[in-house]
């Protein structure tokens, strides 16, 4: 009985099982990447992940999203079947922040008109009024908690923010409403270091207060051992590294170093 | 002075019926960024429509929802190729432009142009009627007037519902619409649909005050309101409180008292398209040292792409 009641939660929530890709078949330019790759992330879980340029990362979260189709296996999310499923379709349960500034939030449009737009995902888009006045305030007590100012700043169209203050708008935006996963792609990497900072925060503060299971990709070590509980580091589509709970936090930034530059020596770089 | 006054009517006039395709190129062009060449062929399918119904003795406001509706099929056509078929923007709106031709001369019976002299429009019953009654010659432009701000005003209006405000995401981040769990295909067909269902609806309001249908109306169509748009933006863009449609519309203007102007130096009305693209090139390079100027933030733009 007791099994029964905590088997649901132990089952992880993403399930990427035997994943082959591989881009350009058959040409000169042909690329494997991976065979056979499997992946499980569990339920609440932050996990940080790691590696050389080319190792995978973008790929593995692009075939999560759907921005690429899998050539053969299979990706579960809670319970369902989603190795078919458009992007915009698994867009109503994953959220994303992009490395690029611009690719989370609409340059056009207000800092209100875009909130308004995230706070309707996955519902109907007909001619309701686009804003709903009475929605603001909650807008701005979101905004507020990013100490960034933008609360006051609901009006101005959000291609003249700062890229970290579009990166924090876009962690806000791919948030709003309920999601089961969150995957942020070296969201960081465009930022100067204070804003890059200022992101994370936000970020971890984002991810523990709504308490949701999240992918990071980083190039930033530190960051990568600092946050989260599970670490991956990939190598030439496989894992070569998993650390979960206290080996992870045990773990010295000086090995994790030296694993990379190990892996980045095989590499050439 | 009589014929500065008449010429005045003219441009104001037309101005304003063509202004209706105007901000119908505004959404396809500036709203989604989509370069939509089937314009030269929905304009005239709003005027052989216009001609067809109207001769068959339907009502004239009805001949105009009707138009709407073909245009927004063309669109919706050209929308599809894009989408479904991937074939580029500017090739999905030539074949769609091609085919409408065919279509224009089933509508038409063949016929290159249509009249269909003394039957109820828009312009001659109702209310045009009545103001044509009171106030003669400008009785037409105050009702080309009245159709194309209820079509701006509608078009504002939906630019600020929630579809519309999707609908202008999809132009800057079709990532974005992706994000927010919507196909940035459905909302560009959706736009090309709105835009070309303006357009045809324009030809239509021209072919009803013309009591003429044209078939061969439809070339230097884009050319036209393209240069409307552009002109309007780079001549009244910073005023704050214009709307884009509206600059869109007045740009119309200016671009036709151009024409005009040039008609009244005694210029060959052959060389008419010709000059329609020239007065087109004109604008752009001014517009581009005119932004040039003006704008800071490089939010980039390929302007190359038109
Ligand atoms: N769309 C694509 N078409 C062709 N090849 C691709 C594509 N996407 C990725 N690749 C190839 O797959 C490999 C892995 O790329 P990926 O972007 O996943 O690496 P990454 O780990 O994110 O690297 P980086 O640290 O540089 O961002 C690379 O060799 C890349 O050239
Ligand atoms: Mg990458």
């Amino acid at each position: 009985m007791a099994q029964q009641l905590t088997a649901p939660a132990s089952e992880p929530l993403v399930r990427m099982e035997h994943i082959d890709k591989t881009f350009n078949a058959g040409s000169v330019n042909e690329v494997v990447l991976f065979q056979d790759f499997n992946l499980q992330i569990a339920r609440g879980s932050f996990v940080t992940v790691v590696g050389s340029n080319g190792s995978g990362k973008t790929t593995i979260l692009n075939l999560l999203c759907g921005s690429l189709p899998v050539d053969s296996g299979s990706i579960y999310m809670n319970h369902r079947d989603i190795t078919k499923m458009k992007e915009y379709e698994r867009s109503r349960f994953v959220g994303r922040v992009f490395q690029d500034p611009a690719a989370g939030t609409c340059p056009s449009l207000t800092i209100l008109e875009n909130m308004a737009l995230a706070d309707k995902k996955g519902g109907h888009f007909l001619l309701q009024p686009g804003v709903e006045r009475k929605r603001t305030a909650y807008y701005q007590e979101q905004l507020s908690q990013l100490h960034m100012g933008l609360e006051d700043k609901l009006g101005i169209q959000v291609g003249s923010l700062s890229g970290g203050q579009r990166q924090a708008l876009a962690l806000l935006i791919a948030t709003m409403t309920p999601i089961e996963l969150l995957i942020l792609d070296e969201h960081t990497a465009a930022l100067d270091p204070r804003s890059s900072e200022t992101v994370m925060q936000i970020t971890r503060h984002v991810v523990e207060e709504k308490k949701i299971t999240a992918l990071m990709v980083t190039h930033n070590l530190k960051f990568a051992a600092d946050y989260g509980d599970r670490l991956i580091m990939m190598h030439r589509g496989q894992m070569v590294l998993d650390m979960v709970g206290a080996e992870k936090d045990n773990l010295e930034i000086r090995s994790l170093t030296d694993k990379f530059n190990e892996i980045s020596i095989e590499d050439g770089n | 002075m009589d014929i500065f006054l008449g010429l005045l009517q003219v441009i104001l006039r037309e101005g304003f019926i063509y202004g209706i395709m105007a901000v119908g190129v505004y959404i396809t062009y500036k709203v989604l960024d989509f370069p939509d060449l089937t314009v030269d062929g929905s304009f005239p399918l709003g005027m052989c429509t216009a001609a067809a119904l109207i001769s068959a003795g339907v009502n004239p406001w009805l001949a105009c929802l009707v138009s709407f509706a073909a245009g927004a099929a063309a669109g919706a056509v050209t929308g599809l190729l894009h989408v479904k078929l991937h074939i580029t923007d500017l090739l999905s709106g030539i074949l769609v432009m091609t085919a409408l031709y065919s279509v224009n001369m089933v509508i038409t019976m063949d016929r290159g142009v249509v009249p269909f002299y003394d039957l109820p429009t828009i312009f001659n019953s109702g209310l045009g009627g009545a103001l044509h009654t009171t106030l003669d010659q400008w009785g037409w432009v105050l009702m080309a007037l009245i159709v194309c701000m209820v079509v701006k005003l509608l078009v504002d209006l939906y630019l600020k519902t929630r579809s519309g405000l999707l609908l202008r995401a999809s132009g800057s981040n079709a990532q974005f619409v992706i994000s927010q769990g919507k196909n940035p295909g459905t909302m560009k067909i959706l736009g090309l649909m709105i835009g070309n269902g303006l357009t045809a609806l324009s030809g239509c309001v021209l072919a009803q005050q013309k009591e003429s249908a044209d078939i061969a109306s439809g070339t230097g169509m884009v050319v036209m309101s393209l240069a409307a748009v552009i002109i309007g933006e780079a001549v009244l863009g910073r005023v704050k409180w214009m709307k884009p449609t509206l600059t869109a519309i007045i740009g119309m203007i200016l671009y036709r008292t151009c024409l005009t102007a040039a008609m009244q130096m005694g210029m060959d009305t052959n060389y008419l398209k010709m000059l329609m693209s020239i007065i087109f090139v004109a604008a752009l390079v001014a517009s581009r040292a005119a932004s040039g100027r003006g704008k800071h933030n490089g939010t980039a733009v390929d302007r190359t792409r038109i």
